[in-house]
């Protein structure tokens, strides 16, 4: 027997006991996972072909999926996703570069800036939900009371769907810009400094500098905080619960919360079975999109 | 010139942001007439700390600390050792499937289990775990996002230093003990971190899965008790709730700022 015979023989046998090695140790992460994001996944698929209540369900192909698309109150929580994430997303973003531009310079006061951005992230959003719940309240919401020192009356924020929208919109800026800023000022501190040495000495405007330099050499870190900006936008909806249960008229009605009405306040299991499924297939796509299209595109 | 105007839109910016919670906290001092009467909401005339009793003897928040707790510490203990296995497994050895394997860990990442609502709270009623801790905690014992965080590191130790504390007679669990696991305190810190600030807030899922006092959480004991006291007459009540449940993870955050904000900057280079 020769030597590479040998060799590959002996990988061979050792390959088996590593698989079964490496098997072994993945399984309770395994375990879990099947349990609770494959099987349940799945199921949400199969189970959104049938219709009925759950002990007499019954096969109706796609006619689940044709009355939830035809319906005008999840037409109306899409289109709110959409605004939300308009809304939201790059003006969270822009203030949050902006943010962190300004305050990677070492300066006095810069640290007790970043923490009054940045402490709305660990809050949790329920409790954020309530304290915004009190800013907007009409006539002794700290909002109307500031209104009031100008001589306006502020409107029932909340109540109100052409501005409901608008002020979820506020609130969530606030909770999550500090949390962007923190990508932002990591990806500030890998950018090459013999760049901006060069710029500076060709003279160069701050403006240009940003334009030219800061701005595109942060794109990848822009990308990476759209994408889970986004995703945020689909998983956040908790302060629905107590500021305006979906409403008034589902104006601030965003998918998850749709979802969670379904299932445990209606009891409409089909429903909320197709609902979880287009869920599951736009979180999917963000995703996708950014793994197949966006990484190749930023990584020259 | 230009820095100044910058500067000043900044510090702005940054009273705007912090008045909230100073909102708060004044408000959870301020007696029920202050509250409404008041013109000037940021300013408390005649402190008391009244709004506090009456809260912790409204709502059971001693049980819910303890539940957040068990709920939070149960999470990270295990989560820790089941990402430890599949890291060390995904940054060291070389076997079939490895690919597929990890795609389908990937999945998780994009599919969370708080999305899964409704057939996760199904399973549960299987297994007979509806109302327990136990089900608030088991879709999060897998962590896809520890795994690759966690692997990242791992990759990163010598393989000198693990083949030499083979060669010394180090079994496998003793090389992880010994050379791995210390080289990754920095990970695991920033882990544990995001892992406890996480699920400290979570609330849909136990919202949905837990029905008694006995298995709530602060986040969902907080929503129940401040929607039965909508009133603005109230809401010194409602604000010293709030307060209770937000001021561990404040503190928190203020001792370990300088942890808190790394770890959030390090969970973002996946």
């Amino acid at each position: 027997m020769d030597n590479t015979q040998k060799t590959s023989k002996k990988k061979l046998s050792f390959s088996f006991k590593q698989n079964m090695f490496a098997y072994l140790l993945l399984l309770p992460s395994f375990i879990f996972l099947s349990l609770f994001t494959f099987y349940p996944t799945l199921k949400s698929i199969h189970l959104s072909f049938y219709s009925g209540p759950m002990t007499r369900l019954q096969f109706s192909g796609l006619d689940q999926y044709k009355e939830v698309f035809t319906d005008e109150i999840f037409k109306k929580v899409m289109m709110n996703n959409i605004i939300f994430i308009i809304g939201t997303v790059p003006t969270s973003l822009f203030l949050a570069m902006y943010l962190a531009i300004w305050l990677n310079k070492k300066m006095k006061g810069s640290a007790l800036l970043r923490t009054s951005f940045f402490y709305p992230t660990v809050i949790p959003l329920i409790a954020v939900a309530n304290i915004w719940l009190f800013i907007y309240t009409p006539q002794y919401g700290l909002l109307a009371k500031f209104l009031q020192a100008f001589g306006e009356n502020g409107p029932n924020w909340l109540g109100n769907q052409s501005t409901v929208m608008i002020a979820m919109i506020i609130m969530i800026i606030w909770k999550d810009t500090g949390f962007f800023m923190i990508f932002y000022l990591a990806g500030l501190q890998n950018l090459p400094k013999d760049v901006y040495e060069a710029a500076i000495m060709e003279g160069a405007k701050p403006f240009q500098i940003f334009r030219h330099i800061t701005f595109p050499l942060l794109m990848p870190t822009t990308l990476f905080v759209m994408i889970v900006a986004i995703t945020n936008a689909f998983k956040n909806v908790d302060h629905l619960y107590i500021m305006t249960k979906g409403g008034p008229d589902n104006a601030s009605n965003l998918l998850l919360y749709h979802i969670y009405e379904a299932a445990f306040t209606n009891w409409d299991l089909g429903k909320a079975a197709v609902l979880t499924v287009v869920l599951i297939v736009v979180l999917l796509s963000i995703t996708a999109f950014n793994y197949l299209f966006l990484d190749k595109k930023i990584h020259y | 010139m230009y820095k100044k105007i910058n500067f000043t839109i900044i510090i702005l910016l940054g009273i705007v942001f912090f008045i909230p919670l100073l909102w708060v906290f004044i408000t959870s001092f301020s007696t029920s007439k202050e509250v409404i009467g008041s013109s000037f909401p940021l300013w408390v005339s005649n402190p008391t700390f009244q709004n506090y009793i009456d809260a912790w003897n409204a709502a059971p928040f001693l049980t819910y600390y303890f539940n957040t707790f068990v709920i939070v510490f149960g999470i990270l203990i295990v989560q820790l050792f089941t990402i430890t296995l599949g890291a060390y497994a995904f940054a060291r050895l070389n076997f079939k499937g490895k690919n597929v394997l990890f795609i389908l860990f990937l999945l998780q990442l994009m599919i969370q289990p708080e999305i899964l609502l409704f057939p996760n709270y199904q399973i549960m009623s299987q297994l007979g775990l509806v109302d327990s801790k136990l089900a608030v905690m088991l879709p999060y014992w897998a962590s896809a996002f520890g795994v690759f965080l966690l692997r990242q590191t791992f990759k990163q130790v010598p393989f000198d230093l693990d083949e030499a504390s083979r060669i010394d007679g180090c079994k496998w669990w003793q090389t992880l003990w010994h050379v791995y696991i210390p080289s990754a305190k920095p990970t695991y810190i920033a882990f544990a971190l995001v892992s406890v600030s996480h699920h400290w807030s979570n609330f849909m899922w136990p919202l949905i899965i837990t029905n008694s006092d006995e298995n709530r959480p602060l986040t969902v004991g907080l929503a129940l008790f401040a929607q039965s006291y909508e009133t603005g007459a109230q809401w010194g009540m409602v604000t010293a709730g709030t307060v209770l449940v937000i001021s561990p993870l404040l503190i928190a955050f203020f001792i370990f700022q300088k942890q808190f904000v790394s770890s959030f900057m390090h969970s973002g280079i996946k």
